[in-house]
């Protein structure tokens, strides 16, 4: 019996271990090809770790080394015609140089990490501008989404009138609604308004509430204690001042998730930009990816390090906000 | 007499400020969702090419929906990938949570191995499995090769109108963190004595699992599974990412909501694109509504019948 346990027991380490590599992988592989030259990423089998050529300087010049069968060192001097190559053996720079087939000789590499993905794909995109124009939207979105959600949501959990269960109502049961319904004549109004091409389509609507985060912060102030309010309200507070004095300061945490979300599918949102954002110096990160994957596709190593760049930021921010991040998820699925 | 006169006053008051908070939404719910609903239905049945005001053209625009065979090649598409990414999706998140939650060393950090990969962002995972699954230099394709497949068994994956949409499918298989996290958060709460009482009656794991784990689970996998079919209908970032924006290999990736797309935003036919729209929604709509109904019985509320 005990023995069985035992064998369940590694049975279910093999499985994390063998999921654990098959989820990690796919990162590992965008880090290491984020710093591979273009020469070794087609070289078969693959490196594993980022490497690079070594050079020698012989005769005034930088050379290649590689490698012959019997592992002698030998200098690259000059490509012939079909696949033949002169080589000059560095162990002793008497003898004659000699003439082999490329396919007998392998290049000779240490580790080595290519920063010129980074330097030149942050250069490429017009990254620092798309960096600004994302974070205008995320943060302004952010800021949009905690003032008006938890405006609504303090209107539905702590006021007393007649409609509020029905707005509830209707304010949930819009998140049925696919966006593909409401897009075209959201997109004809702020193409009247002549906002099309600026960052206002995606920054205004996030002022006029969100029905997930609504949700949410009602949930959390229905859980304040009533008796909170009512002494504010007899000491001459008004529902405004409860709302800021009160209910505000004592939702941070509710506040900070619904802010870390936001910033999130601000920071992720492709439909949104591609469909209002024209001009290329408007474009954001993910836009601006997306558009350069469709131009430079077979640029792998700048394409790799364009989209680490785009990935840290979301992955540090999930370590500082683990907890957080995993009881908001969490919180999602509770009310299923 | 006096009592009855001061609550129709704080009933007032309540109103009046109710009504000030909740004015972000009444704006919002009017602006962007009540006006655009009833608009988007009015351009359906409209020729609308943008530049030109709306001319009412009846029922032609779904009438042409239904000779048209790329609107019936992009619903299989769309099909195809719902019946095949949701399935497999919440199966691997649940084998995950069942895994995490044997009470193993290293639970936080397995756990945000398989969590991490569904907050990458969406455009950067799908220019990174773009290379993954490059049908020469690719990730995959390289230990195929390695692991001695022969060259015709290879897949071409995006490349390969046979090959592409399994190709999204297994990517999107990388993204099942979220669920799984709900899984796990619902795994903590079955309770353990109904495992303990199982034990002593000599139960096998496999009678456990069906007359415990999954009744105590069906909420969340309920919930789980209506969310990943809304979201399989509407597909669109990565299939427009990897196929820049094409739909292709021959029509192989042209999702529902990216033909709905060209059509809105490339060709500027948004009368025809509003009535995609409104097919979608209420495609959405009657298979929520069926999969409300026939799962009822199947679903446990702990306490509630």
């Amino acid at each position: 019996m005990k023995k069985q346990a035992g064998f369940a027991r590694i049975l279910t380490y093999a499985a994390l271990i063998i999921f654990g590599i098959c989820f990690s992988l796919p990162f590992l592989w965008l880090i290491t090809t984020s710093f591979k030259p273009a020469a070794r990423m087609q070289k078969w089998p693959p490196d594993i770790v980022p490497m690079q050529p070594v050079h020698v300087q012989y005769q005034g010049r930088s050379h290649d080394v590689y490698l012959s069968k019997d592992s002698k060192e030998m200098i690259l001097l000059e490509r012939l015609k079909g696949g033949l190559a002169r080589f000059q053996p560095i162990s002793n720079h008497e003898t004659a140089p000699v003439v082999t087939s490329l396919d007998d000789m392998t290049e000779k590499v240490k580790f080595g990490l290519e920063w010129r993905n980074y330097s030149r794909g942050l250069t490429f995109i017009p990254f620092f501008q798309e960096l600004k124009n994302t974070l205008i939207v995320s943060l302004l979105g952010v800021i949009g989404t905690i003032l008006s959600c938890s405006l609504v949501a303090y209107g539905l959990a702590k006021t007393d009138w007649k409609g509020r269960h029905a707005l509830f109502i209707i304010i949930l049961s819009t998140m049925m609604l696919p966006a593909q319904v409401t897009m075209i004549p959201i997109f004809a109004i702020f193409a009247k308004l002549g906002w099309v091409d600026t960052f206002l389509p995606l920054i205004v609507p996030s002022f006029l509430g969100n029905a997930f985060f609504i949700f949410l912060l009602r949930q959390f102030f229905l859980g304040i204690p009533k008796e909170l309010s009512e002494a504010a309200r007899l000491d001459g507070c008004n529902e405004f001042e409860i709302y800021r004095r009160i209910v505000m300061p004592l939702s941070k945490p509710a506040l900070a998730t619904v802010g870390l979300f936001t910033f999130m599918a601000a920071w992720n949102d492709f439909m949104g930009p591609l469909i209002y954002l024209v001009n290329e110096n408007k474009y954001t990160l993910s836009l601006g990816l997306a558009m350069f994957t469709g131009q430079y596709g077979s640029e792998y190593g700048m394409l790799m390090a364009v989209s680490t760049v785009v990935t840290i930021p979301i992955i540090v921010l999930f370590f500082f906000t683990q907890r957080m991040f995993i009881q908001g998820m969490t919180m999602s699925g509770i009310k299923g | 007499m006096n009592k009855q006169s001061r609550t129709t006053r704080t009933n007032k008051q309540g109103l009046s400020s109710g009504i000030l908070f909740c004015l972000p939404s009444i704006i919002g719910l009017t602006l962007f969702m009540l006006y655009p609903v009833l608009a988007s239905l009015y351009y359906s049945f409209c020729s609308y090419p943008m530049l030109k005001p709306p001319i009412w053209v009846g029922f032609a625009n779904y009438k042409a929906l239904f000779h048209d065979p790329v609107f019936y090649k992009s619903l299989y598409n769309t099909a195809y990938y719902a019946a095949f990414s949701v399935p497999i999706g919440l199966g691997v998140a649940f084998l995950l949570a069942l895994l995490l939650n044997q009470k193993v060393k290293g639970m936080a950090l397995f756990r945000t191995m398989f969590f991490v990969p569904s907050i990458v962002p969406m455009v950067a995972g799908s220019v990174l499995w773009l290379w993954i699954l490059n049908p020469q230099y690719g990730l995959i394709n390289t230990l195929l090769m390695a692991l001695h497949v022969p060259a015709n068994l290879i897949p071409g994956w995006m490349a390969d109108p046979m090959w592409s949409k399994p190709a999204l499918i297994l990517m999107s298989t990388w993204g099942v963190g979220g669920s799984m996290l709900i899984y796990l958060a619902g795994l903590q709460d079955v309770p353990v004595d109904l495992y303990e009482a199982a034990d002593i009656d000599g139960a096998t794991p496999i009678q456990k699992m069906w007359s415990i784990t999954i009744p105590f689970m069906s909420p969340h996998i309920f919930f789980t599974f209506v969310m990943g079919f809304i979201g399989a209908a509407q597909y669109f970032t990565q299939a427009f990412v990897m196929t820049g924006g094409t739909g292709g290999p021959v029509d192989s990736t042209r999702f529902f909501s990216l033909y709905l797309f060209q059509n809105a935003f490339q060709n500027w036919k948004m009368g025809y694109a509003c009535s995609m729209a409104w097919i979608l929604f209420i495609v959405i709509l009657l298979f929520t509504l069926i999969l409300f109904k026939s799962s009822a019985r199947h679903i446990y509320y702990g306490g509630e019948k």
